[in-house]
């Protein structure tokens, strides 16, 4: 598995009225953890399933490196893992029986299954709950078994689309530091959230907004940049020049905030 | 219900699945008119408390008290006092806005005239500005939400139940989401919510905090956070993470807790900070911040069983 790295370069999606991408030209250095930063409708979900070769763009090009050379994308795809923001987990099977599936899916070896299935089991502290059903898991721990599927098949680059929502803080932190020891096997890690907080846990980041890149970079370089103290004050800043609308398409959080009593 | 008989009480509620343990020995009394906040770990056993509230499960032992009922009758009772807006299913996609509303009035029994009156009502109460005959998975993820909690309180329940109703919606939809539960209360409803966004947690009057099935804290937002931090906290920036590794062996640090590219230290006194602040290593920035219920919810339920 050679160090993969992916460029995105004037990507341009249409999907139905909407401009998804809209001239998007970002580069995922290989061996780094990046987020994909940006609200809800930002284009992040269509950017992800671009990268991974599931939509392709109206305009534009993917370029995909192995050790710093080009490669084609059939060369590239069997080491690309995407977990995608709605999980296909099947509810009646187990999490042995899901890890079961997958290695008949990737067709792994039975020695390497064996050994990456209990370091997997381990890491993510799922052990003990082998045989419970993944409709009876809690949030956190679905999403954990959503990783393990994913990174069963030893992947050189996975790409994880807002895998923390609807996770408790503290197995919030226990996702990152997966992420951390994969980005330190120098795995490319490319992950989409809305958690600001997210954003400075990654070794690059990258500002999305309606389709566009608005920053990338080191993420302290980029708040030194913009001049501002969080993400969130720039994501405000913008939004404060564009017309609110009373959905969740963007809009400032103070003016919401106007209504909520402190009881 | 007359206004001294609390909105809910439990008194040492278990519930068991088989062998295991999901919630072990719970007690405690909501006010009317409170916004009460549920938190806990993935798997503490939140979501099947408020099962046992809403009268969809039945308890293993102990009691429980909802709008002045209890459980007889198989929760029949306590189920038409409850509005229950669930974590996983909520609405039809595949039907119109207007189809999922007169389906959720039809299961409540609702009449006709009245479910209609009612609808009306709350689509203004929620600002819907959308066609009724839009589907409901054309909407917007926030938009959804607060039809969905239309939907759960057709009926006007006294008591509302809300299981992460603003998970996986966007920051400026939740602040969205957390007014309309600010407008229920100050019509004096109660209203019962689980988070995992620390930040809406803010909002509580008061804060349940559940770890392995038990309560292990019950406060104010602001009590919890000097009960967990007696001492003070500070915000460490560096470029140079290691500086921060070295803090965590002073005397008087209690915990030292990366926070993205920042880290928060507890101490254990002002004398501690004295001694820290006379000794700082070299390109290291502490400033005083007060706790964020984030913190709390580290320091209380982290380690162990939970």
């Amino acid at each position: 598995m050679a160090l993969l790295g992916i460029e995105a370069r004037g990507l341009r999606k249409r999907l139905g009225p909407n401009q998804a991408l809209a001239g998007a030209s970002l580069d995922f250095s290989a061996g780094l953890l990046h987020g994909i930063i940006g609200p809800d409708g930002a284009g992040k979900t269509t950017l992800l399933r671009t990268l991974v070769g599931l939509l392709r763009s109206d305009q534009g090009e993917v370029i995909y490196t192995q050790e710093g050379r080009p490669a084609d994308f059939a060369a590239v795809r069997p080491f690309l893992a995407y977990m995608p923001q709605q999980q296909s987990l099947y509810p009646d099977l187990s999490v042995a029986e899901h890890m079961d599936f997958f290695r008949d899916l990737y067709r792994l070896p039975a020695a390497v299954y064996r050994s990456r299935a209990e370091e997997l089991l381990r890491i993510t502290r799922l052990e003990k709950f082998r045989d419970r059903r993944a409709g009876e898991l809690s949030g956190g721990m679905y999403k954990k078994l959503g990783l393990i599927c994913a990174l069963l098949q030893s992947p050189a680059a996975v790409l994880l689309d807002e895998p923390t929502n609807g996770v408790d803080p503290i197995s919030r932190r226990e996702f990152w530091e997966l992420l951390y020891r994969l980005a330190d096997q120098k795995i490319l890690v490319i992950i989409a959230t809305a958690y600001m907080d997210e954003a400075e846990r990654c070794a690059r980041v990258h500002l999305l907004d309606s389709g566009k890149v608005l920053a990338s970079g080191e993420p302290r370089a980029v708040l030194r940049d913009a001049k501002v103290s969080s993400f969130e004050e720039i994501f405000l800043n913008r939004s404060d020049r564009k017309e609110i609308r009373p959905t969740d398409t963007g809009g400032t959080s103070n003016t919401a905030a106007a209504g909520v009593p402190h009881a | 219900m007359p206004e001294a008989t609390p909105a809910i009480e439990t008194r040492d509620l278990v519930i068991r699945f088989g062998k295991f343990t999901a919630v072990d020995g719970v007690s405690f009394t909501v006010r009317r008119g409170e916004i009460f906040g549920f938190l806990g770990a993935n798997g503490a056993g939140k979501t099947t408390t408020i099962r046992a509230l809403c009268g969809l499960l039945a308890p293993t032992s102990g009691e429980v008290r909802v709008a002045g009922l209890d459980f007889s009758n198989g929760g029949n009772a306590i189920k038409s006092k409850v509005g229950y807006m669930s974590q996983k299913f909520t609405l039809y996609n595949d039907l119109t806005v207007a189809e999922n509303l007169a389906f959720a009035a039809g299961l409540r029994k609702l009449d006709p005239e009245a479910a209609a009156a009612r609808t009306r009502e709350l689509l203004g109460f929620i600002g819907f500005d959308h066609p009724l005959g839009a589907m409901v998975r054309d909407l917007p993820g926030g938009l959804k939400q607060e039809l969905a909690l239309a939907a759960a309180i057709l009926h006007d329940p006294e008591i509302i139940f809300l299981d992460e109703p603003t998970a996986g919606v966007a920051p400026a939809a939740r602040e969205r989401f957390w007014g309309l539960i600010g407008r229920l209360t100050d019509s004096g409803k109660t209203v019962l919510v689980t988070t995992h966004y620390m930040d809406e947690a803010e909002h509580c009057g008061r804060i349940a905090l559940m770890r392995a099935g038990r309560l292990i804290a019950l406060n104010t937002p602001e009590a919890l956070k000097s009960l967990a931090f007696p001492g003070p906290m500070l915000e460490a920036t560096t470029e140079d993470p290691r500086v921060v590794s070295e803090l965590s062996g002073r005397p008087g640090v209690l915990s030292v807790q990366p926070y993205g590219m920042r880290w928060h230290l507890s101490l254990q006194d002002k004398t501690a900070w004295k001694s820290l602040a006379a000794t700082l290593p070299p390109g290291l920035t502490l400033r005083h911040i007060a706790p964020s219920l984030e913190d709390v919810f580290i320091r209380l339920v982290e380690g162990g069983e939970r």
